[in-house]
């Protein structure tokens, strides 16, 4: 599927920059609005504009569907085996993120990163894997 | 000045509202429910809630369309003629919504800052984490921190959703693959 010249040219210009503000609303989500699922969202946002201007194929070349459909629950292993460390150590309750460093800001700063990777990487790819199946029925 | 904003925006959003009812092609319809969610987007941001405006604008106005879009492409933009008189469904409505506005008559007033919620938990949150030096984004510290729990439990929300709808479109292909090889070994 050929699409207008513009159309493509503006999508490759557009695209790094949606890829560069989904880290920044990743990580600067402890400063300001934002943070993994929104980041989550955004990614897969960059890669549905892919397959929507390129096509499917070149998409799944970019985010192959297995490891897409692979990463769905890695996420939530993340972010639930981020509250085992407190626990197994007898430092804590479930999801108490005072082991992961002495200074308290210090723990907790790396708490909620390890915790909102596992958002990301659940929603970037839940959203992606939705889009997929959607677009594969419609090929038939 | 802010009422006048807020005044614009929700006007636009019942005038949006009575544009879908109003509108067969279900392209139109599409394409106004992204309207509606930019604009309720623009509503969250009047009302300081950035975050969420940031969520609606990318998930309600974002996916959700193109995800519609890629159903009507299975099945057609043309709504069917309805099959029943619309009298129930009407009735069902009228009583629901007569209701859900009956139900803000209890509610404290808008911007009241001695509201049940502002007394309960979230005076704690603030303390603990202006005491602890947490990110200044409070809502991050509440989602992932103090909440840690309920956002565990979303992401599996958003996991399990995930795998049922892959489940439900992607399993006929799998069947087909299967009873093709089953074919080819007998």
């Amino acid at each position: 599927m050929k699409l207008d010249l513009i159309l493509r040219v503006g999508t490759k210009l557009i695209l790094p920059f949606i890829l560069i503000f989904a880290p920044y609303v990743h990580f600067h989500g402890d400063y300001g609005p934002g943070g993994g699922f929104q980041a989550g969202v955004i990614i897969a946002a960059a890669i549905i504009l892919y397959a929507i201007v390129f096509g499917l194929d070149a998409a799944k070349r970019v985010a192959p569907q297995g490891l897409i459909e692979r990463l769905v629950p890695l996420g939530v292993l993340l972010y639930a085996s981020a509250g085992l460390p407190a626990m197994l150590s007898n430092k804590g309750r479930y999801l108490d993120y005072g082991v992961f460093g002495h200074h308290f800001a210090h723990a907790h700063e790396w708490g909620i990163l390890i915790v909102e990777t596992g958002v990301i990487i659940t929603v970037s790819s839940t959203m992606l894997a939705i889009f997929y199946a959607f677009a594969d029925r419609s090929r038939r | 000045m802010i009422e006048l904003i807020e005044g614009v925006l929700l006007t636009m959003l019942a005038a949006v509202t009575i544009a879908i009812v109003r509108q067969h092609n279900l392209f139109g319809v599409v394409i106004l429910a992204g309207v509606y969610s930019f604009l309720m987007a623009s509503v969250l941001i009047v009302l300081d809630a950035v975050d969420v405006a940031m969520t609606e604008a990318s998930v309600g106005a974002g996916i959700s369309t193109v995800i519609l879009l890629a159903t009507l492409y299975l099945t057609g933009s043309r709504e069917d003629p309805p099959a029943h008189t619309p009298a129930l469904p009407l009735f069902v409505a009228t009583v629901t919504g007569a209701a859900l506005i009956w139900g803000t008559f209890q509610l404290p007033g808008f911007g009241v800052a001695h509201s049940p919620i502002h007394d309960h938990v979230a005076p704690a949150y603030l303390e603990a984490s202006t005491k602890h030096e947490m990110p200044p984004n409070v809502v991050t510290a509440v989602l992932a921190d103090f909440r840690g729990y309920d956002t565990l439990g979303e992401t599996t929300v958003i996991f399990t959703a995930g795998i049922g709808v892959m489940l439900l479109l992607r399993g006929r292909r799998k069947r087909q693959h299967g009873s093709a090889k089953e074919a080819s070994d007998t």
